[in-house]
Parts: structure tokens; C-alpha cells; sequence
């Protein structure tokens, strides 16, 4: 909780522009040289009802959302009023600066907009009292006042900014760069005359007692702002991926737009169909006919594309599915995240499944997961799946553009071209044995497609023969599921050897305590570990990202190499530590849970509280809201 | 008409082409009315000038779905009810397959029936034929959605509440740019039908009655058909969509008091597929997509430009 850094909450109502708003801020903050954290935080209703987002900002790395905040722009819900049905809806216009105080740090800075609230409103929530308390500065503003003046009420947003910055002693040239980029003609006009405005109304008439500023950094390389889905769907494009087929549901839709927006023009193809059946089913069809293709949903939309991924597995047909976790069970919080879908993915669908998951716990990790999920799936044709939660889809981090490699990959891994297929083994009938598995290598037969000459083949979901005929044979089914099992273990070698680590280690080395998470929790448990060895504690941490073939090597080293473990992750009941001890099949003794699941994601406090209260031994809970689940037997 | 063997040598195709080695033979019940689709479209596909590479047949589950076992082109044998999804997509990923997909009336109707309705809807270049025998074959005579109100069966022992689907009504309301209706009893006219439904550009429905000796004894299959374009009695409009759906609705509703009528009932052939449709708007690419991966001098679109608006 140092104070080099910028922590920046915009309040506003769902539909009053936050968002935009606020990603425009963030990339002048990283245009400015600063490294940026986001995070969201939005209701399940369109327009009205209180909403945030929060940039974190400093020089050195940031990786979570950070404790609290220390700078509050409160614009006020334009939408809570609605004059049809002003009893339902009550006036919570308030809501934005009542409902987000709790978190602002002492020193802070309030700066909420005058024009929207009254008076009595604000004496209610004892304001003045509360800032005297706390050290809080606050700077009352009519920014609704000062848009309709210059131009229209929506563009409060830009006074907001602008006295923003002037608190701060920002420069404005970012601001208005990125506006020039978004706008133009009139409506530029209009927003820069309110930016300056609001600027030179906080200078001329206030005096400033505070001591927060914006940082200052510089960085190395180029910067690009990105959010998990970007990174996932950029991923994919650099894979080769061109064929998208999904039906909107939160988080998910995001890679889904991102990508229907960018498939045209690259010659890709992108289809929303009735149901997610049918998505995952499209996926299959459109990579059995030889197209990297793709699919996704979020929890409860992937409880329907069992079946597909089951035909994908048996039939061997390549396909990468996208699961974006959101609390659950059922439709649970739509717009809040949780990392519970963790079995529901690893072993859904009828039989002895296989397929490969993989969590990425960053925006990075994010990219590169999915261009390996790709790769996986077309060299050992069987269906990979992402899976990453509300959490990161939402936040956006700052990437170094030098990053990203550029290269796309549409290698179409381990099939045949019709020069190949000529040579390939074909039975008495003509037809290419496609599944003969007395040619496998690594579990892997290679393949053909649909038009190429010398390749037919039946693919069926049901088991068959070495070219693809329905067979019950017994010597057949042992020596085809002997086979595709054989694909895991391959997988799995291919990914301690040949290929760089996807899981991720902080600390010492040395460090008798470790902790364990995975997925979108790792920048939270990254800080808390900072915290604690600052402190003088001697912890190190591995977030894990290789679910299915378990990193199992890499998660028994580390499990023998400390004295005790915690297990950080977002849900109720332990999913991830039960995977490891299922894996392992051991240190059930060594490990204590910290979960929570009340549709927040951790800060790293709550880490660093639940690290003190496991090691104090103290029978009680953490105070956050955080549960501690003890030792297995225990 | 020429296909390629195995190890891609040119040789004249006949209907034999189609025909699998030694092994599999049908597993269908003697008698069955599958074999009739089965021969209908071994002869339609050499006379509509297709070779066995050319064409993937998609099928779901049942009795039906085992129809690209016996049938040697490259095939997609699904799971229930999912032949549709899984077809579109080969179509958009490669627009020069020729695409078949079948299923049963369980399987097609039943728990496929909302990709039907889509399929149709958006009017996939495609072939679409439904073994409609009124029952589930292959799960042992369960009532189907095609069964008639009363069908005694052993789910539904005191027989069906519900009214029949009507399958070719249904088709039309949701779109489909051909819908045909014939039965295995009639392979000449079956063939016919078959093969114009594969020259057709847009989503062909063919409603094929096939007869199940075994579960359905009682089909309405077995009696005489009338074809209605040969039968002087009924005179419509093929290409009006009002008069068609007046004679499915009347096809649909005599076939319960046991007159079959079989024949064409409806053909757009203005209506673009969506192949062209998703063109007009800029969604779809000008070469198959499918073929880009295997050509060296194709140009791939990088993410690292999109980077640029995140900057």
C-alpha cells in the first residue's frame, strides 16, 4: 500500500461512459510511462445501477487491483432517476460516492459532481465527518453544470478528467492526443473546451493540501493496453485461427465480438448460431473440413458443449474451446467472477475423456496459452480449452508491444497433404486408414480432409475401426483408447521438455512456505508474496496453468520443497487443491485453502492476512471475506 | 464421370464408387426402408456428375445415422441430433463440398429440431434428408415426433397426447428453399428428387418416409402414395409459397387418415444461399478458407496490426 502509486476510481452509473472514460485514462497513464492495472466492476443491468472502474498506475510493475483506492472521481448515476417509475428505482443517484467509500484511503481524494446530487443527499452519508476522519480531501464540482455549458451532460466524463489531472498536476497532452484519435469536428471541440476548463477552474480556485500526484515512469518498449480477451482472441488470430462460432453470453461474448469484428477483414469467418451445441458443433464441422476453428462460452453455456467436445475427442478432430468463468451454480452472478468451472471443464462429457486445459494467470500468459492451445490441439488433434474467468477478461495491463512475435502459425499440425496421403496406408477398399494405429506416433494418426483426393475416411463419434467403420471389436477398442490415452502422456513430455514452463514461480527459492494458485488470481498472490517477504516472512509462490496434462513434476517439486502450503483460489470448495491432491495423490497434509467466492476477486491483503492467520495457527477467520479450509483431515 | 483411387490414379466412377469394400455390411433390419435412401443416392450422386471425394456426408444417431457406413464418400458420423451444425460448418469452411446431411425424424425433428429451424432459416447450400418412419428405430420403438396422436408405444403406453410435427409445413415457415417429400416404396421418384435436391443452391429438405418393419408395423408407409405432380387432382404452384404450404398442410394432413402424397412441394430459386448472403454483407471470404492452409503463397493477417489501436 505505498504511495507511489496512483489507484483511480471512476463511479458513475452502467451506460454513463465509465468504461470508455476510463480506458482512455489508463492509456494516457501509459503513455505517460507508467505500467496500468484495470479493473471493472459493473451490475447485471444495462443502464443505471453503480458501477466502477479502477486504474492502478505506478512506475514499478503492477499485477493486481491493489488495496483500495486513493483518488475517487464520483459522477453521479444519470440514469437513477428514471421519472416513469421513480418508485422502483428510488433515487440513488448518491450511489457513487455513497457506495464507494468504504475502500478510500486515508489521504485520498474525493471529487464528486455537485450538479447531480443534492445537498441533503450528501448530508446523510456524513461526508464532512467521515473526510475529517480520514484526511480526505474533498473537491465538490459541478462537471454536469460545466458539460451542458460547452456542449452536452454526457460530456461530464471529460471534466471529470480534466480535474482529474489538475489535481494530480498532470500534463494534458496524452488526454487530448487520445481524444483527437476518438473524435473529431464539434464534438472535439466541445470536450476540449470542458477538459481545459475543468483544468483551469481546480488551478485558479483551489489551493492543494494533498499530497497524492501522479507518478512518473518511463518505459523501455512501446506499450499496448490489453484486456485477457484481446489477448486470447489476438492469440488465436496469430494461431491461425479464422472460424469463430459462439452465442453471446457474459464474459465470454467479448472474445466472441472481438473477433467477429476482426474476421472480415482477414478473410475469417465468424457465426452466431442458435446455441452453444450448435457452436461447439460448428467448430468440429468447420476444423473436420480443414480450419483452425474455434469456440467458447461461459459456465453455463460450456455445460452444453459437452457433447460436441466429446464427438471432437473421439472422432479426433482439433478444436479449441474458450470457458470464461463467472459465479455459478446456474446463472450464479453474471457479472462477477469466480474460478468454480475448474471440474465442470477438466471432466465433463460421457466416457473416458481427454482433452487439455490450460489457465493462463495474466494478459501474457493469456496470448501465449491460447496460440499453445492451438498448436496442441492441431499436432495431437484433440480438443483444447482455455479457461480464464471474469476477472481477466475484464482487466486491462499494459503490455510491452515487442511481446508479441509476428508470426501467424496456420500450420494445420499433424494432417496430410494430398502429395502425403498418396503415400499413406489405404485398406483393400481404397479408403485411407485414417485411424490405423499401427501407424500412430505419440498416440497420433495424421490425418486428411474433406476434397482431398485419396483421403476418404468416415470419422463417427462412435469407437471404430482403423478406417473408421462403427466396431465393437475388443482388440480394436483396447488398442484405440490405448492410443488416444497415449496423447496425454506425449502432451505432457512435450510440455516439460520441449517447450518453455506455462506455470509461473515468485519468491526465494529457498522460502520454507509456499503458495499455490492458479489462473487470474496469480497478480494478487504475486503482490501478497512481495508484501511478505518484504516483511521479512520467507514465502515463494507457483501459479499453475496446466490443468490437464497436470503439471505434475513442477507442482511435486515445489509441494516437497516447502514446509506447509496455501492454496489461493476463487471458489467454495477447494476445486483446485482437490485436483492437485487427485493428481499427486499425497501432501494432503501440507495443504490449507484460502477461497473466496463472494464475487470479488482477492486483493492482497486478504492473502497476506489469510498467510498470517493459517501460520499463527489462531482459531479464528481472516476478517476480509475470506475462508480458511484447514489440512485435509483436519 | 472420373474419381481418383486411392493413391489418386484417374478411373471412371459408376454408382459402385459409392459402394464400401467387403466391409461394413448394413446393419438395418431386413426389409427396411433405410436401404432405400441408401440406393437413391448411390445412383443421384454419379448422375449429378459428383465424385466420392467431392461429397461429406454428416449424419446424427440411429439406424439413419449409420447411412455414410455403406455410403464410401468422406463422412461425419455425429452424435444425436447434431448433423446440422456440424454440416453448415464444413459448408462455410469449404463451399466446394458437396454437402449431405441425414438423420432420423427422432434425431432430425426431435432433439435436433432447433437447428433444423436454424438451418432452414438461414438457408445453408446443403441436402438435407430425414429418415421419417414415425418411431425411434434403434433405441427399440419409442414414440417419435412424427408418430401419430394415439400411438401406443412403451413410453407411452396409453398412447401419444401430443399431435405429429409436420415436418414440411415447418421447413417452409422456417425457410428452406427446397422441400420435397418421397419414400423409399418409390426409388425412381426418390432418386429424382434426390438428385435435384443436390443441384439445388440453398437449403433441399427432403422428408423421406421410409417404412420400419420392425417397431412400426402399423406405418402408414405401406400404402399406395400418390405423387402429386403426376396426379391430375392437385394443381399448384411450385414456386408460390402461399399454394405450396396449402398442399403440405393438406399432404400433412391426410397422411394422419392415411393417404401418403409424396412429390416436390416447394422451389426458390431466387432466394440466395447464405454462402451468398454472408458474401452481400462482406462476411465471407472469396476463396474457401479450408483451402488457404494448404496454399504456400497465402497471406496471413496479423494480430500485432491490431495492436496499434491499443498503443
Amino acid at each position: 500500500m505505498s504511495d507511489d502509486e496512483l489507484i483511480w476510481r471512476i463511479a458513475g452509473g452502467s451506460g454513463d461512459g465509465i468504461d470508455s472514460t476510463s480506458q482512455n485514462f489508463a492509456k494516457a497513464l501509459m503513455r505517460s510511462g507508467l505500467n496500468v492495472f484495470t479493473h471493472r466492476h459493473y451490475p447485471s443491468r444495462i443502464r443505471g445501477g453503480h458501477t466502477y472502474v479502477e486504474i492502478r498506475a505506478a512506475a514499478r510493475e503492477v499485477q493486481s487491483r491493489g488495496d483500495g483506492y486513493n483518488f475517487l472521481l464520483a459522477l453521479g448515476d444519470s440514469f437513477a432517476r428514471n421519472p416513469q417509475e421513480e418508485a422502483y428505482y428510488g433515487n440513488e443517484e448518491i450511489k457513487p460516492l455513497s457506495e464507494n467509500l468504504d475502500e478510500l484511503r486515508e489521504g485520498g481524494i474525493i471529487v464528486y459532481d455537485e450538479g447531480l446530487v443534492d445537498d441533503e443527499d450528501i448530508e446523510e452519508v456524513d461526508l464532512e465527518e467521515r473526510a475529517e476522519e480520514n484526511d480526505w480531501h474533498v473537491f465538490p464540482m459541478d462537471l454536469r453544470g460545466l458539460a451542458k455549458e460547452h456542449g452536452r451532460e454526457v460530456m461530464r466524463n471529460t471534466a471529470g478528467v480534466g480535474v482529474t489531472a489538475a489535481l494530480l498536476d498532470m500534463d494534458l497532452e496524452h488526454i487530448e492526443d487520445l481524444m483527437e484519435d476518438a473524435m473529431g469536428g464539434d464534438i472535439l471541440e466541445a470536450n476540449l473546451e470542458i477538459l481545459h476548463e475543468a483544468y483551469d477552474t481546480v488551478n485558479e480556485e483551489y489551493d492543494f493540501e494533498h499530497e497524492l500526484r501522479a507518478p512518473t515512469g518511463e518505459h523501455d518498449a512501446e506499450q499496448a493496453l490489453l484486456s485477457g480477451s484481446n489477448a486470447i482472441a489476438y492469440g488465436a488470430i496469430d494461431a491461425g485461427c479464422r472460424f469463430i462460432a459462439g452465442y453471446p453470453m457474459t464474459p465470454w461474448t467479448d472474445v466472441f465480438t472481438i473477433l467477429s469484428q476482426n474476421f472480415p477483414d482477414m478473410g475469417g469467418i465468424s457465426e452466431q448460431v442458435e446455441d452453444e451445441i450448435a457452436a461447439a458443433a460448428l467448430a468440429v464441422g468447420a476444423s473436420h473440413a480443414g480450419v483452425k476453428a474455434m469456440s467458447g462460452s461461459s459456465g453455463g453455456g460450456f455445460a452444453l458443449m459437452s457433447e460436441p467436445l466429446g464427438l471432437a475427442e473421439m472422432t479426433e478432430t482439433p478444436v479449441v474451446l474458450i470457458e470464461s468463468m463467472r459465479a455459478g451454480p446456474s446463472t450464479g452472478m453474471p457479472t462477477k467472477p469466480e474460478q468454480a468451472d475448474l471440474e465442470h471443464v477438466l471432466y465433463t462429457s460421457q466416457g473416458d475423456s481427454q482433452r487439455v486445459v490450460f489457465a493462463p494467470g495474466n494478459i501474457e500468459e493469456a496470448y501465449e496459452q491460447t496460440r499453445l492451445a492451438f498448436d496442441i490441439a492441431w499436432d495431437y488433434q484433440i480438443p483444447t480449452i482455455v479457461i480464464y474467468d471474469q476477472k481477466l477478461s475484464g482487466e486491462n495491463q499494459n503490455v510491452d508491444v515487442e511481446f508479441f512475435d509476428r508470426d501467424v502459425s496456420p500450420d494445420l499440425g499433424s494432417t496430410l497433404t494430398e502429395e502425403e496421403l498418396k503415400e499413406a496406408a489405404h485398406d483393400a477398399s481404397g479408403k485411407f486408414k485414417r485411424f490405423d494405429y499401427n501407424e500412430a506416433t505419440d498416440g497420433v494418426v495424421s490425418r486428411s480432409i474433406p476434397g482431398q483426393k485419396g483421403g476418404r475416411y468416415l470419422a463417427t463419434g462412435n469407437e471404430h475401426s482403423p478406417v473408421g467403420h462403427i466396431s465393437e471389436d475388443p482388440d480394436n477398442r483396447v488398442f484405440q483408447m490405448e492410443r488416444r490415452l497415449e496423447k496425454l502422456e506425449k502432451i505432457r513430455e512435450e510440455l516439460d521438455e520441449e517447450r518453455d514452463s506455462t506455470q509461473t514461480y515468485f519468491g526465494d527459492e529457498d522460502a520454507e512456505y509456499g503458495i499455490i494458485t492458479w489462473g487470474s488470481s496469480q497478480g494478487a498472490v504475486e503482490e501478497a508474496i512481495g508484501r511478505l517477504n518484504e516483511q521479512g516472512h520467507s514465502v515463494k509462490g507457483i501459479s499453475v496453468s496446466d490443468m490437464m496434462p497436470f503439471a505434475e513434476t513442477e507442482v511435486t517439486e515445489f509441494l516437497e520443497s516447502v514446509d506447509e502450503a496455501m492454496v489461493v483460489e476463487m471458489n467454495a470448495t477447494a476445486q483446485f487443491r482437490g485436483l492437485i491432491q487427485k493428481e499427486l495423490g499425497r501432501f494432503g497434509d501440507k495443504m490449507t485453502s484460502l477461497l473466496k467466492f463472494n464475487g470479488n476477486p482477492f486483493e492482497p491483503a486478504e492473502i497476506v492476512e489469510g498467510y498470517e492467520v493459517n501460520l499463527a495457527d489462531e482459531d479464528r477467520e481472516p476478517t476480509a471475506q475470506v475462508r480458511i479450509e484447514p489440512v485435509a483431515g483436519d | 464421370m472420373s474419381a481418383f483411387n486411392a493413391i489418386g490414379e484417374e478411373r471412371e466412377i459408376d454408382r459402385d464408387e459409392f459402394t464400401p469394400g467387403v466391409e461394413p455390411q448394413p446393419t438395418w433390419c431386413p426389409g427396411c426402408g433405410d436401404f432405400g435412401v441408401l440406393k437413391s443416392l448411390k445412383q443421384a450422386l454419379p448422375e449429378v456428375g459428383k465424385t466420392p471425394e467431392e461429397v461429406l456426408t454428416v449424419t446424427g444417431i440411429g439406424c439413419s445415422g449409420k447411412l455414410n457406413s455403406y455410403l464410401d464418400t468422406y463422412g461425419f458420423h455425429t452424435i444425436h441430433g447434431r448433423s446440422l451444425p456440424v454440416a453448415r460448418a464444413a459448408k462455410l469452411a469449404n463451399p466446394e463440398l458437396e454437402v449431405i446431411a441425414a438423420g432420423g425424424d427422432g434425431d432430425g425433428y426431435g432433439i435436433g429440431g432447433n437447428h433444423w429451424i436454424h438451418t432452414a432459416r438461414e438457408n445453408h447450400d446443403m441436402t438435407y434428408i430425414v429418415f421419417n418412419n414415425e418411431i425411434f428405430g434403434l433405441t427399440k420403438g419409442q414414440t417419435s415426433p412424427t408418430s401419430p396422436k394415439g400411438h401406443k408405444s412403451k413410453t407411452q403406453p396409453s398412447g401419444s397426447a401430443k399431435t405429429p410435427l409436420r415436418p414440411l409445413s415447418t421447413s417452409l415457415d422456417a425457410g428452406a428453399s427446397y422441400i420435397a417429400r418421397t419414400a423409399a416404396v418409390n426409388p425412381n421418384q426418390a432418386k429424382e428428387i434426390i438428385k435435384e435436391a443436390i443441384e439445388h443452391d440453398g437449403f433441399a429438405h427432403v422428408d423421406f418416409l421410409t417404412q420400419c418393419p420392425t417397431w412400426n408395423k402399423d406405418a402408414r408407409q405401406y400404402v399406395p402414395y400418390i405423387d402429386v405432380q403426376e396426379s391430375d387432382d392437385y394443381d399448384f404452384d411450385i414456386t408460390d409459397r402461399r399454394e405450396a404450404a396449402e398442399m403440405m398442410h393438406e399432404t400433412e394432413d391426410v397422411l394422419n387418415e392415411g393417404t401418403v402424397l409424396t412429390g416436390r412441394y416447394y422451389v426458390d430459386e431466387d432466394r440466395p444461399s447464405y454462402t451468398q448472403e454472408k458474401e452481400a454483407v462482406g462476411e465471407m471470404p472469396d476463396e474457401p478458407l479450408a483451402e488457404r492452409y494448404f496454399d504456400d503463397d497465402a497471406e496471413w493477417e496479423r494480430s500485432y496490426d491490431l495492436l496499434e489501436r491499443h498503443t
